[in-house]
């Protein structure tokens, strides 16, 4: 690990003003995703402004009837909080299919929307990545790429977001609350919060440098049957291939939101008429524009027939 | 070492200790050299007086913002029981228990915990006082190498919490029921640790009877 300063910050003001003040600065919260970039010198802040004692880690009721949900609440808080199980029952299930019961009890909600891929050539520092050294050339082109990206990918990079969450918040159309570094407040649609690779992979959200999350919110809730259905390699602890976040109207009509198949959450709203229509003219429009590999041309068909079952299921 | 000495652990503290020798002199030396924050280019950062609250005992330490919880424990309050796996979160042989909560303390840093309670291992129960769940596993032999069991000890302790205060896990099939105190529960809850030798059964079997002691 490179050598840093660490401070605990007092209030959201003094921690915006430092990160964006000192070069090389960084917010640090559950650190589950930051401390293992760290140790492998990937990510090399010159000092990290810890944001655990800001009291960002409360559940509430919001005045439309929705949630705001504290940026440090644990996953685990998150995942087991009533009204989370009742209302947003697929937020719940995203969080329990990722990663282990210990990360869980450590990882924040703000941490979890940011967290950064899991590519093996970003982790892989004797390999260009484009990703962690802009313009070192995309070793995942050409490369091992049966865990990559189809949809929104660029010549620059093929990576996927690792969150399964964050396709639950983007489902549940949550909004992001932020901290600027000159003091002001702004909400970001978690639409709008992760960007696709196109020639800065190495650029990953639309937050300014010091802007930090404080909050996200769920809008009220909107009922039907909540399902995530993730596919990995194991039962249990590792990361998507494919997830498929889906709430189902009684009428058959409902929202789909994908994971592991793009640099974001991936979700196609103008698709989603298609539902009552089935998995192949919902899969169609969801992955329009696919540009697969020889490794991972695998995932098309795996995204429809999950959202065969997710309907299925739904029906049932 | 001129002698050959059987004991892996011995070895292992001699080693540590003379490799600790070169570093503390380092850092000393750094240190003076380099009284000065300079936050863009820092060769060695400031160290910081830490308080640990550790199995009920308070251990004021210097440490290095670097320094991983894991590392604390191990090396500087010889609290060995923890586990040195993977040290990227994979393994769970690390895991320690951080107010009433298990967490891998190999991801997080010792200064992130002050004023936290520590439990690891060896305050869960001593040779002669050992924890029903340490017991348990000698009796159902829920190891072999013995290297990933501290975690899973200290791991499946707080897991049985979580199911008692109804946290659902990826396997509970009505999230606005209190999960069940079931095998199938047991085993999701555990994939944060791995065993090598593969003694899952045993494992499974020795939380099943803490289970049956408790409830």
């Amino acid at each position: 690990m490179k050598a840093f300063n660490y401070e605990r910050a007092t209030s959201l003001a003094e921690a915006v003003a430092k990160v964006s003040h000192i070069k090389g600065a960084k917010f640090i919260a559950g650190g589950t995703n930051l401390v293992d970039l760290m140790k492998l010198q990937i990510e090399t802040p010159t000092h990290l402004i810890d944001i655990a004692d800001l009291g960002l880690d409360k559940i509430e009721s919001s005045a439309d009837g929705g949630l705001r949900i504290g940026a440090l609440v644990r996953n685990s808080d998150l995942a087991a909080n009533q009204h989370v199980r009742r209302d947003y029952a697929v937020l719940s299930r995203a969080l329990l299919a990722g990663a282990s019961g210990q990360l869980r009890n450590q990882a924040t909600t703000a941490g979890n929307l940011l967290q950064r891929t899991r590519c093996p050539y970003f982790y892989d520092t004797n390999m260009p990545c484009n990703k962690r050294e802009p313009n070192s050339g995309c070793s995942a082109i050409g490369g091992y790429s049966r865990l990559h990206a189809i949809v929104g990918v660029s010549n620059s990079c093929i990576a996927t977001h690792p969150s399964d969450m964050a396709i639950a918040m983007r489902l549940l159309d949550a909004t992001v609350e932020t901290v600027r570094p000159n003091g002001s407040t702004r909400t970001i649609p978690i639409a709008e919060l992760h960007r696709l690779p196109e020639n800065t992979p190495q650029i990953e959200h639309t937050l300014e440098a010091g802007e930090l999350i404080t909050a996200v919110t769920l809008p009220k809730p909107v009922g039907g049957t909540h399902i995530y259905r993730k596919v990995r390699d194991r039962a249990s602890y590792a990361f998507a291939l494919i997830s498929v976040a889906a709430i189902v109207q009684r009428d058959g009509t409902g929202r789909v939101a994908v994971g592991g198949v793009a640099h974001k959450p991936w979700r196609v709203e103008a698709a989603e008429r298609d539902m009552p229509r089935g998995a192949k003219a919902l899969t169609a429009g969801i992955l329009a524009n696919a540009r697969t590999t020889h490794d991972n041309a695998f995932k098309v068909l795996l995204v429809e027939r999950t959202i065969a079952s997710v309907l299925n299921e739904a029906k049932a | 070492m001129t002698t050959f000495d059987p004991s892996r652990r011995k070895f292992i503290q001699t080693t540590a200790a003379s490799t600790g020798a070169v570093i503390t002199a380092k850092l000393t030396t750094d240190a003076e050299a380099k009284s000065v924050l300079q936050p863009k280019q820092v060769t060695e950062p400031a160290k910081i007086s830490i308080l640990l609250r550790v199995n009920g005992s308070e251990h004021q330490l210097m440490v290095d913002p670097r320094m991983t919880l894991l590392d604390a424990l191990r090396e500087r309050l010889q609290l060995t029981g923890s586990k040195k796996g993977c040290d990227q979160g994979q393994c769970g042989a690390c895991t320690v228990i951080v107010d009433g909560r298990r967490i891998v303390s190999c991801l997080t840093l010792a200064v992130m915990q002050e004023g936290h309670e520590i439990t690891t291992i060896e305050g869960l129960g001593t040779p002669t006082n050992l924890h029903p769940m340490q017991a348990a596993f000698i009796k159902h032999d829920g190891y072999q190498c013995g290297f990933c069991t501290p975690g899973q000890i200290c791991s499946a302790v707080a897991m049985l919490d979580e199911v008692k205060a109804g946290m659902p896990s990826h396997v509970t099939r009505d999230l606005n029921r209190s999960p069940e105190m079931t095998a199938i529960e047991f085993r999701e809850r555990m994939s944060g640790n791995i065993c090598r030798c593969g003694a899952y059964s045993n494992i499974q079997d020795a939380i099943a009877e803490v289970v049956g002691e408790r409830v």
